[in-house]
């Protein structure tokens, strides 16, 4: 798991790498709430994220929350699966591109 | 016929069935609202012809049977109630949707001429038209009582996707995550066992910033779940999180306070909260916008008084959520029974009648070649291959039953198609009739079936019409307000018997004999039993209104009725009581292709009767039964019989050569005529493939067919009825005395 940060134009373009679930949870929010700053967007790039439970939706939700502005994109399909399940891909707002190598679920 | 009109003609065929069959089931609604069967299969009738028209292009049956079926499919799931308009409107429906098929095969591709668009938009509207009228009505009437089904007519009114949706509340509690309970897991199995209809994930208690511990769980769901699962199966899918979750599961249907106690519940969360949950039970139907803002309304008096008058009420309805249960299971299992049985119906093959037709000439020859290999067998006396041929020509009979079972089927689908005829001229004419059915079960030819329905239509309409009399008229005469038409079928000698019967006004023997004598068909002076007086409508002559003005219309085309029976080798006859009804009795052979005959001789000619019309034979001793030989009768154990010599009748013989060989006498019975036939030689049963006489040999009295025997010979199959008919007759003057009975 890495979360690599990228500080640009005051956006922080956030690259979340493999699982986001309980296991991995507390060190992604501490790392991630390190990015809270106000002023500050996010643009989290979920495109790396192999796996995604409970946890980890709440973390996004939680981001949601707290940050100024929250992007989402390039949602992996695993990503994709649980906002669907959930129907919270309208509650986050983003676009959601659905990739065409994914085998139809 | 190439492949895709063979397709259209099963398309028709199915599609006529499954009109058959919601009609069926619409008037068994009528009589029994609430019976989920007759409920599923209009639906699955509707449903079926919305598809297989679909594969057709048929897109005008398409869209009118997609809004039946949508009202329906309300129906059946309890949303919307069946009455006897929403009934009637549905058989209009059913009828339009004749139409639309109709259409659809004849011009195919045409569009919809304006008469039938006019009418499909009219019957669309009327099926959107009346929930909102009933729910009214029921709101009006029952406003306490009945709350659960305003809801429901309320939701039907609504939206499309409700139903049997459960909604479940799911609120995990913070140590969910910690203790190896993952939210996400339990709804991707939920959803395994049913649809998600919509679902609501929330978060209120959500920390601000670093106070929110990514290792406790902060969501709460609500959740619309469709399934045919019962609540304990649903519960089930939870069971693992019981004790880190808060799971509250709300019925289908359940009354409108249940989903109010669930917004008050949920008022202690948020404000925000409850108004999206609000929202979301108004877009799945279960609520009305107005319930939402009377309920938020509530739970504001609510705080304002304390909560603790409203727990109370919860708690005494939750109580009533399990009660319910058992309610529900019961269903559950109905519906998984009708669906077992449309499984077991399903077990058919669509075979094409011709192929029958084939396959029973076919077996006809192998019983007449089976005869001759037994001629031969006996005849140059091969002991050995005796068993051989007695065990095919057991095997032969019975292939021969068969394949004549095939083509037999319950006169009972017949008899239902009245239902409709009478259901809807008790409607026109405002009499109030009942329809009996019994004997539905009776089987009979395919062929037979298809040409009794003309004949059976005019009886049936004729007992409606002038039959059974209006209400006042019956109730002055004493008789309950309500007339009966009664329709059975039995077997008897190898026959089939249908009568139509009738508890109205009967006929009036006077006025039929006088009709009868000025319009010549019979004289003054003949004494006629009332029973031939009844049978005289039958006569052409008998057959308009004018001349028989209060028995209006009873004559109309009843010989054609005759003509049609006659021409399937059957009998009609009728009997009435003034005052009390009419019943009409018509007799049918049972099929028209292969018979168990019983073969006699006389005067070296061969001759079969058919065995199921057969009493007993006996020997022709004049010592033992005293005969009349003048007038032709025996005296046949104390009853009286008349006897008819086949020889004498066929032969043309005018004198009796005397007793210088045993004669057998063999007895036959057609209905209640009893008749005995003096033959030289009795030669026992055999099976007797009816081949047809030709065209020239139409007119013969006393024989109905012919039958080619083992060795090549024709023997006669004898007329029964007609024989019957002749040798009473002629009885001569003095009969009247002594009838037969």
């Amino acid at each position: 798991m890495t979360i690599n940060v990228i500080d640009k134009d005051g956006i922080f373009h956030i690259a979340i790498q493999g699982e986001m679930t309980i296991y991995t949870a507390v060190e992604q929010k501490n790392k991630l709430f390190e990015c809270l700053k106000p002023d500050y967007e996010l643009c989290i790039d979920l495109s790396a994220v192999s796996e995604i439970d409970s946890a980890g939706l709440q973390l996004l939700l939680w981001l949601k929350q707290e940050a100024p502005r929250l992007n989402l994109i390039h949602h992996s399909r695993a990503v994709v699966e649980v906002l669907e399940l959930l129907n919270l891909a309208s509650h986050f707002g983003d676009p959601i591109v659905l990739s065409s190598h994914w085998k139809t679920s | 016929m190439s492949e895709y009109d063979a397709a259209l003609a099963i398309f028709m065929q199915e599609t006529e069935e499954l009109l058959a069959q919601m009609e069926y089931g619409l008037l068994g609604l009528e009589d029994n609202p609430g019976d989920s069967e007759s409920i599923n299969s209009v639906f699955r009738a509707m449903h079926t012809i919305k598809g297989t028209s679909g594969l057709f292009g048929f897109d005008d049956v398409v869209a009118f049977t997609h809004e039946v079926e949508s009202v329906l499919d309300k129906v059946r799931r309890g949303e919307r109630r069946i009455d006897a308009a929403l009934i009637s409107i549905l058989l209009n429906c059913k009828d339009h949707a004749a139409d639309l098929i109709k259409h659809s095969l004849e011009t195919e591709s045409a569009a919809l001429p304006d008469a039938l668009k006019a009418t499909g938009a009219d019957l669309i509207m009327q099926l959107a038209g009346t929930p909102a009228v009933s729910a009214k009505m029921a709101a009006a009437s029952q406003p306490v009582d009945h709350e659960g089904q305003a809801e429901q007519a309320a939701s039907a009114s609504n939206h499309d996707n409700s139903g049997d949706n459960w909604l479940i509340s799911l609120k995990f509690r913070q140590d969910a995550l910690r203790n190896g309970i993952d939210p996400l897991s339990f709804i991707s199995f939920l959803k395994k066992k049913g649809d998600i209809v919509a679902i609501q994930t929330l978060a209120p208690e959500l920390p601000v910033g670093n106070q929110m511990d990514p290792e406790s769980c902060y969501l709460h769901f609500n959740i619309i779940f469709h399934s045919e699962l019962d609540k304990q199966a649903i519960a089930d899918v939870f069971e693992f999180a019981e004790d880190d979750c808060d799971i509250r599961i709300i019925a289908p249907h359940s009354k409108v306070e249940h989903y109010l106690d669930l917004l008050q519940e949920q008022a202690g969360d948020d404000d925000n909260h409850v108004e999206k949950l609000g929202e979301m039970l108004i877009n799945i139907g279960a609520l009305t916008p107005n319930e939402v803002a009377a309920a938020l309304q509530q739970q504001k008096q609510a705080w304002s008084q304390g909560s603790a008058t409203a727990k109370p009420l919860g708690e005494i309805l939750v109580e009533q959520q399990f009660t319910e249960q058992p309610v529900v299971a019961q269903a559950l299992k109905k519906q998984q029974a009708a669906r077992e049985k449309t499984i077991a119906e399903a077990n058919y093959i669509r075979v094409d009648s011709a192929k029958l037709g084939q396959l029973i000439n076919l077996v006809g020859e192998l019983v007449i070649s089976g005869a001759a290999m037994r001629l031969m067998v006996d005849r140059y006396g091969l002991s050995d291959v005796e068993e051989v041929a007695v065990g095919m020509n057991d095997l032969v009979s019975e292939i021969r039953d068969t394949a004549l079972k095939l083509r037999m089927v319950a006169i009972g689908d017949t008899f239902s198609r009245f239902r409709r005829v009478v259901r809807d001229v008790s409607n026109d004419l405002h009499k109030q009739i009942e329809l009996v059915i019994t004997g539905g079960e009776t089987e009979l030819d395919k062929t037979v079936v298809e040409k009794i329905n003309d004949p059976l239509t005019h009886l049936v309409r004729n007992a409606l019409d002038h039959g059974i009399e209006p209400p006042e008229q019956r109730q002055a005469s004493g008789k309950p307000a309500q007339g009966t038409v009664h329709l059975n079928a039995y077997h008897d000698s190898g026959h089939i018997v249908v009568q139509v019967a009738d508890d109205g006004a009967g006929l009036d023997a006077d006025k039929i004999l006088a009709k009868a004598i000025a319009s010549g068909l019979v004289t003054a002076d003949q004494q006629l039993t009332k029973q031939e007086i009844f049978n005289l409508i039958f006569e052409a002559g008998l057959s308009t209104k004018e001349q028989l003005s209060n028995l209006s219309g009873r004559g109309v085309g009843m010989d054609v009725v005759r003509r049609n029976i006659e021409a399937l080798r059957g009998s009609v006859s009728l009997d009435s009581i003034e005052g009390r009804g009419t019943t009409v009795t018509i007799h049918l052979p049972l099929t028209l292709a292969i018979i168990d005959g019983f073969m006699v001789e006389t005067e070296n000619e061969r001759y079969i009767i058919p065995l199921g019309m057969i009493e007993e034979c006996v020997e022709m001793n004049s010592s033992e039964w005293e005969i009349d030989t003048i007038q032709h009768y025996i005296n046949l154990r104390g009853e009286v019989l008349p006897y008819l010599r086949l020889g004498d009748y066929f032969h043309n013989r005018s004198r009796h050569q005397g007793n210088e060989h045993r004669e057998s006498l063999v007895v036959v019975r057609f209905g209640q005529a009893k008749v005995g036939l003096v033959v030289d030689q009795l030669h026992g049963e055999h099976q007797t493939v009816i081949k047809p006489l030709g065209k020239v040999f139409e007119q013969l009295q006393g024989i109905s067919g012919a039958t080619v025997l083992g060795n090549g010979n024709v023997a006669l199959i004898l007329d029964v009825q007609s024989l019957i008919q002749h040798a009473v007759k002629r009885k001569g003057p003095y009969a009247g005395a002594v009838t037969p009975h």
